[in-house]
């Protein structure tokens, strides 16, 4: 399943602690956005007491443990980055040799070229671009419109089908590997092998309970009168899914639309079995099997420009991964 | 149904048809919309799901309709010498996992709490492993491990530390593996407990500092209590994750050295795609589905408790 990596936390970016006393909370529109700021202003005071940070003692400790752990935290988190980038510098001798260099001798960006080419990753990138692209239209379309059946339509066995979607997050993903593999392989009654195609990561995506839980549950924080008003005025379900739930629900579609293509992205396992073509395989599975025979630089190279997306994404999105973080509050 | 009883038809003929008639309508409408949905869970989810029990019992070769052969295939995977060693290897990475990414996320989330500067910056960095795609972290941590000139021995020898050969040796692989393992993944813990210590009211360390508590007890009777839910629910949560870890072994070690890293799920893997043996597997995944089913139910449990 395309949601398989990133399902738990501790792994990826998914559900759900309770956040007590969470702000936003069943109030559409400005809930998510407000969330960080409120949380920002209510801890002016931490374990620490502002006195005590006030006292010359308080506050050379304060700095002390400040600037360590940006120290820490830098050579922990940025360095092995840094290694990452300059090692993909160095010429094949150079990257060999023991001690290394720190800084490369040269700045040799040909590095980066020879594995663009060597590697064909323009191909591995346009193909995770088309999964996660595909993947997130399905996910929305699919999603949204099956949460807003099931928040504002209400038909007959709703709450049954509601129950079996969010079951499936019970269900850890790599023990139905398997089966999901045998089953995309040859499709049940149409018999369609779906293999190689982006289908097979398309359509998986999309049956998400977590996305349609969340989804739903800010759909049914939307006031009522909002849709009986459209409704007096003839409006379709279609049209008022449109033109008044979606442009309310704004946040939590960012959430969910980031999440989505995210995960798609970082998925490993899913795409390692369904595309087995070489043609096919979304760059993190492109770069690992021709891993072996790759020169180290070029390696190097390989894995910065699979993480460049990765993390120009996160500098944009910032905001709406981080509430995504904690955005499930309970699922179940 | 609710929204029925909202325009309760008032008795005459002619209106109860046109309520049936319009609930009619809005069922259709309704799955209508639903059956996108529908069709990939039943394709994707709840078809597979049921396939995992009978594929567990089958004979599934491709040519011809699988086959029923009981317990076979548990008996043959029983039998294999990597099912030990893969059990015991997965029990120990996930208590080792939990050691260093359970803990120590916590810890960290404690100290951002208390910072005033930096700390866009902070949280920034920490997260920055998670979106990595895995198959990233794991291949640049392949080449730190390298014994000759990779990252770590060359910090080692640097302050004078004999290298080791890391994924190389039975007594090192697992802890390797646990390593990356926690690099990647340690900013979601962080990130979570640090919204969940966000909301802690200030005024309950007021008192306790009141009377008398230092920072320790402050921690112990304050924190703790306040944040013990998601402590708790995300606790359940890692174990389930970190049990399933296929991605480290597959690119880092092959399960080797002498199965020193063989995971459950990898072996899984290993049944299906190098050996055929789909059965298999389907047992390795049946057996994992049902020990992970226990914690799942028990976070179950766990988050209801918090509802209400």
């Amino acid at each position: 399943m395309s949601n398989s990596t990133a399902q738990a936390p501790g792994r990826a970016v998914r559900p759900a602690p309770p956040t007590s006393g969470d702000p936003g909370r069943g109030r559409p529109g400005r809930g998510l956005r407000r969330r960080g700021r409120t949380a920002e202003r209510r801890a002016v005071r931490g374990l620490i007491s502002p006195h005590t940070l006030n006292t010359a003692r308080g506050r050379t400790v304060y700095w002390i443990v400040l600037v360590t752990v940006v120290v820490v935290f830098t050579a922990v988190f940025v360095f092995p980055l840094y290694w990452m980038v300059t090692s993909a510098l160095k010429s094949p001798e150079e990257i060999a040799q023991i001690p290394p260099s720190l800084f490369p001798d040269t700045i040799d960006f040909g590095v980066y070229e020879e594995a663009w080419e060597q590697l064909d990753l323009g191909l591995f990138l346009r193909n995770t671009v088309v999964y996660a692209a595909g993947a997130w239209l399905f996910t929305l379309a699919v999603d949204v419109s099956a949460a807003y059946a099931l928040s504002k339509l209400r038909p007959v066995l709703g709450k049954a089908v509601l129950a079996m979607m969010l079951s499936t997050l019970m269900i850890p993903p790599m023990v139905i590997l398997l089966p999901a593999y045998l089953t995309v392989k040859d499709l049940p009654i149409l018999g369609w092998n779906l293999l190689n195609t982006p289908w097979a990561i398309w359509l998986p995506a999309a049956a998400n309970g977590f996305f349609i839980f969340l989804l739903k549950r800010f759909f049914d924080s939307i006031p009522r009168e909002l849709i009986e008003a459209a409704e007096m005025d003839g409006a379709t379900p279609a049209r008022i899914l449109w033109s008044i739930v979606l442009p309310v629900s704004r946040p939590i579609l960012g959430v969910v639309s980031i999440l989505a293509v995210v995960n798609v992205w970082k998925d490993f396992v899913w795409p390692l079995l369904v595309q087995p073509d070489t043609d096919n395989m979304p760059i993190s599975v492109g770069i690992s099997s021709l891993s072996a025979q790759m020169p180290q630089n070029v390696l190097m190279a390989a894995l910065v420009i699979a993480s460049v997306p990765a993390i120009v994404v996160f500098l944009f999105f910032q905001r709406s991964i981080m509430a995504g973080l904690t955005a499930g509050s309970l699922k179940g | 149904m609710t929204t029925m009883s909202v325009r309760e038809p008032r008795g005459s003929r002619w209106r109860n048809r046109e309520a049936v008639r319009r609930a009619v309508r809005r069922n259709l409408t309704a799955y209508g919309f639903l059956c996108g949905a529908l069709i990939c869970f039943a394709f994707f989810s709840w078809y597979p799901m049921v396939r995992e029990f009978l594929l567990s019992f089958q004979k599934t070769n491709f040519v011809g309709p699988p086959e029923w052969v009981g317990l076979d295939n548990f008996r043959t995977v029983m039998e294999d010498s990597a099912f030990a060693p893969a059990w015991i290897n997965t029990a120990l990475f996930t208590v080792l996992a939990l050691v260093a990414g359970y803990a120590v996320p916590f810890v960290i989330a404690l100290v951002l709490n208390e910072l005033r500067h930096a700390k866009a910056y902070l949280r920034f960095v920490v997260y920055l492993p998670v979106m990595l795609p895995p198959a990233v972290a794991v291949l640049l941590f392949k080449w730190f491990y390298d014994p000759g000139p990779g990252l770590f021995n060359q910090i080692l020898d640097l302050v004078h530390l004999p290298g080791l050969s890391w994924l190389d040796s039975t007594s090192t692989a697992l802890i390797s593996l646990v390593i990356v393992s926690t690099w990647m993944n340690l900013g979601t813990g962080t990130l979570i407990y640090l919204a969940a210590l966000q909301s802690i009211p200030g005024e309950l360390y007021e008192a306790a500092e009141l009377d008398g508590a230092g920072l320790l007890r402050r921690v112990w009777h304050v924190t703790i209590p306040q944040t013990r839910l998601i402590l708790l629910v995300m606790l359940l949560l890692q174990i389930v994750a970190t049990m399933q870890v296929f991605i480290e072994p597959y690119l880092l070690t092959g399960g080797g050295p002498e199965n020193a890293t063989v995971t459950v799920a990898y072996l899984m893997y290993q049944y299906a795609f190098s050996f055929g043996n789909f059965g298999g597997g389907g047992a390795l995944g049946l057996m994992l589905m049902i020990v992970l089913m226990v914690f799942s139910a028990v976070y179950l449990r766990v988050s209801r408790d918090d509802q209400n």
